[in-house]
């Protein structure tokens, strides 16, 4: 029986970079299959080139033994390829049931497609309402419509890419059991993550990429995530990551004071946030658990100012640092240098401004400082914040928020796509910040991550804020995120 | 180099279509030289005068664009300058020319600003895109002046379709013998100041942070970005105004219908050759004057149409949309995305 997908001495190059140098990969019918590696390592562009997106520059794709032509996405999806991509990939001004037809080539009459839709998400498991709007949805409905898409079009292998990352535990939970439902049914899938746990907990085989070769392909049972975790971070993962000691240092001033704050849910109707009372100090950081759409994005946006409140009563000492979950729409401007991201994020306040001049000679040494002390990999102060990796742009703008010498810092989902080594930079930067004096709210969708890094815990559900105890268990903390949820 | 080689695949077009329409290209071509830069005099009187409207309406274009603001109304602006340049004008006879010219080009100013008021308004209350409603303001305009001329401002024998010749003291002043005005250094002083303004004023950045992503400016910079982009459009429609302004009081001292060979558009040519920047549109705003200019000498001395002129003008932008997206398009693939 041939292979569900073989890739054989793939080697692809972007300019001076070597992202892949002959790799080889097989996926075996009905299958789940984990690639794992750290940002970079180049399991993105692996994919990408099995489902014709990027033609490699030497090597073969064949999906069931079947060799496909190079840079040729309608091919691979012709022989039931589906793919979902780490960012969305959904028109915002169309339906959900319109993007499931622009992805499956469906009829886009409406009412017959609608029911389609609707019988496709009860089929799957990924419960969505089909006459909504893209633009509507939450990052982790989004996230569920891309599967859906994918699944749409008669996938008999599955690429996914990060599938998980912007979901919540059980949202993750659940599309990981469906994934494991198609294996029954003889669907093979790639599952591109950079959590171990996944890998452990659904993956029959795991083939592991550093710096574009294969350095791990095996069962997963032959294994553990130790040595997983080894093979992809080289000789720099020892240990476990360095929990958090209580904040011994006396909390500072009150910062943020909610009383009975409702928020109107952002970008639809109804209340997004119905009530929080809350409280955050200087020194402290403050995590935000809750499921997707439960409140969160409207507590931390009315926070940093960026959402007016619908009734109740809100204080912030100001200035706000806020760091956007989307780093490529609302965090960077792709196409400005590094120094001009810098100067939007310092507006007014900054050293280098001069009545209304920019003295940008001051701004660009700035930026190279920054670049410096974050080691942001970028070719200088002047390279467009696109040319970064997500992970060297999140350094940016962390520096670029940290520089305004916030009073309250918001982080939003701040991990999002990252590897596990960028991921704890980004957790190290803001346990400093608060240990620097700074109030610092964030919501991570990981809850293992947050309960790492967080002092305090509270928890969104159904757009009610609800304090945790400091010893309630990691269990009892989900069921109450989940309880409400289910309300 | 882009914008060269836009220029050259227009002039290749230009001779290509003269030869296969049975012109004679040299012919043409040497008409069209001799038009626009053949002479002291068809520098002073032909090439120039035209390049002042649209280099400040180019330069308009060019700030409203940078912000995202997609002004297609400037010919409809221009003529609200005008009609206002002309109304304010015919009154002041008896001023003194230093007060009565600045009174007048600020009248014009005014009225591009009002014109461009109403899709700010469209856009910013009920979201109607500019690009429509300052495109249809255009027609209004149009219209409006062709009632102005046979009515309310049409001249005293009530005869021709057009307003009085406004008195001397209106007029901007004119180099002796030729018909350059002094509308010029007010284009080549606007080009200068918004140069330093949107390389070295803060206002100026955020302006353009709010044409690349809006959303951005606004989360991270704290940008009012409906502000900034009324402000935009708002500015180019100000500088159309003082364009038709400037055209009243300095080359045709009166009000008609067609007073624009459809500067206004030509303009949006003129901004997107120059990459939007300000210095480049003084450049860029004086090759489609001399092409303006050379076309009439051109339909003159060797019977081609002038009409040719507009499809080398169209050759020229497409080639520099063209090559602005294979850059994008590159740019983006060498990024891995």
């Amino acid at each position: 029986m041939p292979h569900a997908l073989e890739l054989k001495g793939i080697r692809k190059r972007f300019g001076r970079v070597e992202a892949l140098t002959g790799v080889d990969f097989t996926l075996d019918q009905g299958e789940i299959h984990a690639l794992l590696g750290e940002n970079g390592a180049g399991k993105s562009t692996l994919m990408k080139i099995a489902f014709g997106l990027v033609e490699p520059d030497a090597g073969s794709v064949a999906v069931g033994g079947a060799e496909i032509l190079k840079g040729d996405p309608t091919a691979a999806r012709r022989l039931g390829v589906g793919m979902v991509h780490q960012h969305f990939t959904s028109i915002p001004a169309l339906t959900v049931a319109e993007n499931v037809a622009l992805a499956a080539g469906w009829s886009p009459r409406p009412r017959k497609l609608i029911e389609r839709v609707r019988r496709l998400a009860e089929t799957t498991g990924l419960t969505l309402n089909p006459g909504l709007l893209v633009a509507e949805l939450s990052a982790g409905l989004k996230q569920r419509l891309e599967v859906l898409k994918a699944l749409a079009a008669d996938a008999r292998v599955l690429l996914l890419d990060e599938p998980t990352s912007v979901l919540s535990p059980p949202d993750a939970e659940a599309l990981l059991s469906r994934v494991q439902e198609f294996r029954a049914r003889g669907v093979a899938t790639v599952l591109i993550t950079h959590k171990l746990s996944e890998a452990m907990a659904v993956a029959d085989r795991v083939t592991v990429l550093r710096k574009g070769r294969v350095v791990y392909a095996g069962p997963v049972t032959d294994t553990n995530a130790e040595q997983l975790a080894a093979y992809m971070l080289g000789e720099l993962m020892n240990g476990a990551p360095p929990r958090r000691a209580p904040a011994a240092q006396p909390l500072a001033d009150v910062r943020v004071k909610a009383e009975g704050l409702a928020v109107h849910r952002l970008g639809g109707s109804g209340a997004g946030l119905r009530s929080a009372n809350f409280v955050v100090r200087g020194g402290e950081l403050v995590g935000v658990a809750g499921v997707e759409g439960n409140g969160q994005r409207e507590l931390l946006r009315a926070i940093a100012g960026l959402a007016s409140s619908a009734s109740g009563h809100l204080e912030v000492t100001r200035p706000v640092g806020f760091i956007p979950e989307d780093r490529s729409s609302e965090a960077l401007i792709g196409e400005f240098t590094l120094t001009e991201n810098l100067v939007l994020c310092q507006g007014r306040s900054a050293p280098w401004i001069r009545g209304p001049w920019v003295e940008w000679e001051g701004a660009e040494q700035r930026t190279s400082e920054l670049i410096e002390s974050y080691a942001v990999r970028a070719a200088g102060p002047r390279a467009p914040a696109a040319s970064l990796s997500g992970g060297n742009q999140q350094r940016m703008v962390i520096a670029a928020t940290l520089e305004r010498r916030p009073a309250v810092l918001v982080a939003e989902n701040p991990t999002r796509g990252l590897d596990v080594r960028a991921a704890r930079e980004v957790m190290d930067r803001l346990r400093s910040a608060a240990s620097g004096g700074v109030a610092v709210v964030v919501h991570l969708s990981d809850l293992d991550e947050l309960l790492e890094l967080a002092d305090r815990i509270v928890v969104l559900a159904d757009g009610v804020l609800v304090d945790v105890p400091p010893d309630m268990s990691r269990e009892d903390i989900g069921r109450r995120m989940l309880g409400a949820s289910a309300g | 180099m882009r914008p060269f080689a836009a220029v050259g695949a227009g002039l290749l077009t230009l001779i290509l279509g003269l030869a296969a329409g049975g012109y004679d290209p040299v012919l043409a071509l040497a008409a069209l030289w001799r038009g626009a830069l053949g002479s002291p005099d068809a520098i002073l009187s032909a090439l120039l005068p035209r390049a002042i409207p649209l280099i400040l309406i180019g330069l308009g274009i060019g700030l409203a664009f940078q912000a995202g603001a997609l002004n297609i109304g400037a010919e409809g602006q221009f003529y609200a300058g005008a009609i206002a340049a002309t109304w304010i004008g015919l009154s002041l006879g008896s001023w003194p020319r230093l007060l009565a010219v600045p009174v007048v080009l600020a009248a014009a100013l005014a009225a591009g600003l009002l014109w461009a008021s109403v899709p700010i308004l469209l856009r910013l209350r009920f979201g109607v895109l500019e690009v429509i409603s300052t495109l249809l303001l255009n027609f209004v305009a149009e219209a409006l002046v062709s009632w102005m001329v046979q009515g309310p401002l049409q001249e005293a024998k009530h005869i021709y379709p057009q307003s009085d010749p406004l008195p001397v003291a209106a007029r901007l002043p004119q180099l002796p013998g030729t018909r350059l005005h002094l509308g010029l250094a007010l284009a080549l002083g606007l080009a200068g100041v918004l140069w330093v303004f949107g390389k070295r004023t803060l206002l100026g950045f955020q302006l353009r942070a709010t044409g690349a992503n809006p959303l951005a400016a606004r989360v991270m910079g704290g940008v009012n970005t409906r502000r900034l982009f009324g402000l935009a459009l708002g500015a180019s429609g100000a500088l159309a105004g003082l364009a038709g302004g400037s055209e009243v009081s300095g080359t045709s001292f009166a009000l008609f219908q067609s007073l624009s060979p459809g500067y206004g558009f030509t303009a949006i040519a003129v901004a997107l050759l120059a990459r939007l920047n300000p210095l480049a549109t003084i450049g860029t705003g004086l090759l489609f004057a001399a092409l303006e200019a050379g076309s009439s000498a051109m339909q003159r001395e060797a019977q081609v149409p002038a009409v040719v002129v507009s499809v080398v003008e169209a050759v020229i932008i497409v080639v520099v949309l063209l090559a602005d997206s294979t850059n994008r398009n590159r740019d983006l693939a060498e990024a891995g995305v």
